[in-house]
């Protein structure tokens, strides 16, 4: 939205982790135009549903093309996206049950073909829209909505699974610090190949998670957040998985795989390999 | 005896090459002038298991695979037992003497194999077969021998040792003694002719028609129109993939739709149910794209080696919600190819999703069509929006240019009821003009044209699809007999053309001849206020024509009597 839309009628609540996501993703498609000299119109950010979908509906400011579409199918509408238009910036926004349990499938795939997207996932533990019931990220044992007496599936670990998918970038953000955030997101939008930032990005009705994250000294608890060290070899894969297992919220690129040629890439090689004939040599081709 | 139509089975067993014998003998025929249709059947498994396939040749357009064999050419003894019914009084069975001979007067054993190793080509018995069959109808050997120099045309070991099968062929069933008539020569059809299968013909449709993208997932019996775009769709501003699911296929298409590309994917009825909910996001989200259905029995995994037309419903309402996708049926292998063409345009045309439906019988149908002129295909692009940004992209009851990312306009593209710039919105007003916008644009789809005759009969005939051909054979026998009837038919389904919708309404009884149990397209137009009556049938084959005329009198004769309610 270019303006304040009066018809819009979606809000996110007060404190959601959100509004730092989308303040982080202004910030980095801004640098990127200023940077690469393209305009605003050739990023295209595809949403999943969800409160976090939403966030394509409250840019500030230019405005970027924008596909807020069904629930769990960002990932391979903005495949389309891409493999039609590989000139295009395109950025995935979409939240835990949007991404990882409905839209689940479609990460490996996009990992295999090193689809040259980024993607920002939203992750609050639950579904906000929806009101609150679990997600795949909700931990075990919760009471939620959905789990009235406590949630009896295990929690997956989201960074887990994408190196173990082969997704050749990999961050972890956290929504009540925009300008790092934005870093990443930069990061992962210059990163030739599939980069995922994930984001703790609390619901504040359904799973205030700001306590556990920034801590509270007051009542003694410590913070779960932390900077991944300066020495950490984001291109190490066994360091990667080192630091996703090690518990609390890790802050920065976990994993890069550099040189590995990307779908755009491969999709170039092949049309080298398969010169296009024209109709009328295919309709030949037919003639008795 | 002198005859004008040739109807030739091939039944075996997977991997006998009981398609490529069909298919090698309608090439042959028709390249010598003969008009020619195959249908294949195939069997379940991918080594072995039952199957036929079915050559007609014929000195006039084919329209249908042919009620009865002339000649049933059995490679086992299954096949034997499983088709001798069919073979009309007087025809022949040419049998592989390998296998115990059946005790039946029509059966010729011919020891394929053996004659085939004796002209120095083991792989060669499918001449050996054919150089029978051209003694049987009398045809001149010198047609086949000119294919089999064409076909091997540079390696003369090959081509001496085909021609060489074909000739014992020849006069192995020489010896018997038996003819079964004259084929009378081919009167060569005026203008160029292709030699093409349905699926063929619709893949060349859309890319006459401007196709730049092409995602799907393999799935009988569509799969040959994804193979045959990753190997001719690839090139500059042009890609064909295969995607993991019909859900990414879908959801790819829409991605590269709204980024401006003509997108189309192929499935048939499994891989449309997955599609449903992308579908109604392209409705409304207002985004072209093409998706074919070819149709196999139904539901879930059903007949997937069968023909049926049970997906009529599903390809109209394909989407929950207030929805209405345009939908195009291509009745023979040449509607095929002008189907696909006028698919793609409608999609431009009316920015949104439009459903092909074609079906098994079609899709491995070899058929001889007069050579498209591609001079004569228009090619339909959708009006791209070249303004200033700040652009209402939903503004309006009715089709407005579209925005394409990397150019001005910039919006979302919203599956949420939006308002006019593409944000989300609950406002009463605002879902009564969006949906009123998005059917108002059907009216641009009102074109299609239909076919008429005998207007002025009270009782009309009016298949759809794939039944299109024993429909009209079935028609014409029955107006040489002097039944009194008409025929309607067109290809576009949803939106009927008005005026053919208009004549149709003022007829005592359309009768529907159609494969599936519930009569889909019968209750389909009764909800337009015509009186329809099916004839079904739901065997996973074709109708026989025979079987058809019967049936359309017996319902003909019954709206007469009064005792068709319709
Ligand atoms: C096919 C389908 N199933 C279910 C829904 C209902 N639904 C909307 S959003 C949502 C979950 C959203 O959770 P998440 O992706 O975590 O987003 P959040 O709201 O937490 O940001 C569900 C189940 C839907 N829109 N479509
Ligand atoms: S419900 Fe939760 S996720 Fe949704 S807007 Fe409110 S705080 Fe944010
Ligand atoms: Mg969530």
């Amino acid at each position: 939205m270019t303006t304040k839309n009066p018809e819009y009628d979606f809000k996110w609540c007060p404190g959601c982790g959100d509004f730092g996501v989308r303040r982080a993703l202004e910030f980095a498609m801004a640098e990127r135009i200023q940077k690469t000299g393209s305009a605003m119109e050739s990023n295209v950010v595809v949403a999943g549903i969800g409160c976090s979908g939403n966030l394509v509906h409250l840019l500030e400011g230019p405005q970027p093309f924008g596909f807020h579409g069904i629930h769990g199918r960002s990932l391979p509408i903005a495949m389309g996206t891409k493999m039609a238009r590989p000139d295009l910036n395109v950025v995935v926004v979409a939240g835990d049950g949007d991404f990882l349990s409905i839209g689940g499938e479609h990460i490996g795939p996009q990992a295999a073909r090193n689809l040259n997207i980024c993607a920002v996932v939203m992750d609050n533990g639950v579904y906000g829209l929806t009101k609150g019931q679990s997600s795949p990220t909700t931990e075990l044992g919760t009471n939620t909505s959905s789990t009235p007496y406590g949630k009896i599936e295990e929690s997956i670990n989201p960074l887990e699974l994408y190196l173990t998918l082969g997704v050749s970038f990999i961050a972890s953000g956290f929504s009540g610090q925009p300008r790092p955030l934005a870093k990443l997101i930069a990061q992962g939008m210059d990163h030739p190949g599939f980069s995922i930032v994930h984001v703790q990005s609390p619901c504040t009705t359904y799973n205030d998670t700001y306590e556990i994250i920034k801590g509270n000294s007051k009542k003694g608890i410590e913070p779960s957040i932390w900077e991944l060290p300066e020495d950490h070899d984001a291109s190490d894969k066994q360091a990667a998985y080192g630091v996703v297992r090690s518990g609390g919220l890790p802050i920065g690129v976990v994993y890069q795989q550099e040189g590995r040629p990307t779908l755009d890439d491969r999709q170039a090689d092949l049309r080298e390999k398969a010169p296009l004939k024209s109709a009328q040599e295919l309709l030949d081709a037919f003639q008795l | 005896m002198q005859t004008r139509d040739f109807v030739v089975r091939f039944a075996g067993e997977g991997g006998q090459g009981v398609v490529t014998a069909a298919e090698m003998l309608a090439r042959a025929a028709s390249s010598v002038g003969y008009h020619v249709q195959t249908f294949a059947t195939f069997p379940s498994q991918i080594m072995g298991g039952p199957t036929w396939t079915q050559t007609r040749i014929s000195t006039s357009p084919v329209l249908s695979p042919g009620d009865d064999l002339d000649v049933l050419v059995a490679l086992n003894h299954e096949a034997y037992q499983g088709h001798n019914e069919e073979v009309r009084s007087g025809g022949v069975i040419l049998h592989d003497s390998e296998f115990e001979s059946p005790d039946d007067e029509r059966a010729i054993g011919v020891p394929f194999d053996e004659l085939a190793k004796q002209a120095g080509e083991a792989r060669s018995a499918n001449m050996v077969i054919i150089g029978a069959l051209a003694h049987l109808v009398d045809m001149p050997l010198a047609f086949f021998e000119d294919f089999v120099q064409k076909r091997f045309a540079g390696r003369e070991g090959i081509i001496a040792a085909n021609v060489a099968a074909l000739r014992l062929g020849y006069e192995h069933a020489s010896d018997s003694e038996v003819q079964i008539g004259q084929l009378e020569p081919p009167v060569k059809p005026e203008g160029e002719q292709l030699l093409i299968k349905g699926n063929e013909a619709l893949s060349m449709g859309a890319i006459a028609a401007g196709l730049d993208f092409y995602v799907g997932y393999p799935i009988s019996p569509a799969t040959p129109v994804l193979l045959f775009m990753e190997r001719n769709l690839v090139g500059p501003g042009k890609f064909a993939y295969q995607v993991s699911s019909e859900i990414e296929s879908i959801a790819g298409l829409l991605g590269a739709g709204f980024a401006g590309k003509k997108a189309m994917t192929a499935t048939s009825g499994p891989g449309l149910s997955l599609m449903s909910e992308g579908i109604g996001l392209s409705w409304i989200a207002e985004i072209p794209l093409l998706v074919i259905d070819v149709q196999r029995g139904g539901p879930a995994t059903g007949l997937p080696t069968k023909t049926e037309q049970s997906d009529l419903q599903a390809a109209l309402h394909p989407a929950h919600g207030d929805v209405s996708i345009p939908v195009i049926a291509p009745g023979t292998v040449e509607e095929c190819f002008y189907g696909g063409v006028m698919a793609l345009n409608w999609s431009e045309r009316y920015q949104g999703p439009v459903i092909l439906l074609s079906e098994m019988s079609l899709a491995e149908k070899a058929q001889n069509i007069p050579k498209p002129d591609l001079g004569q295909v228009v090619s339909e692009s959708r009006e791209v929006y070249t303004g200033t940004n700040g652009y209402l992209r939903y503004d309006g009851w009715e089709l407005s240019p579209m925005p394409i990312p990397g150019g001005p306009g910039a919006y979302v593209a919203n599956g949420s009821e939006h308002d006019a710039m593409g944000d989300t919105t609950h406002l009463p007003e605002r879902h009564v003009q969006m949906t009123e916008r998005r059917f108002s644009k059907l009216k641009l789809l009102e074109d299609g044209p239909f076919e008429r005759v005998n207007g002025d009969e009270p009782i009309a005939l009016m298949t759809w699809g794939g039944s299109k051909g024993p429909s009209i054979e079935a028609y014409e026998d029955l107006i040489t007999e002097g039944h009194k009837l008409a025929w309607y038919y067109t290809m576009c389904l949803n939106p009927l053309p008005p005026a053919l919708l208009e004549e149709l309404r003022s007829k005592d009884l359309v009768i529907v001849p159609e494969l599936n149990y519930q009569g889909q397209f019968s209750s389909y137009l009764r909800s337009l206020s015509v009186k329809a009556e099916s004839i079904t049938q739901f065997t996973g084959l074709p109708f026989k024509v025979r079987e058809l005329k019967k049936r359309i009198i017996a319902l003909a004769e019954a709206c007469k009597g009064g005792k068709v309610a319709a």
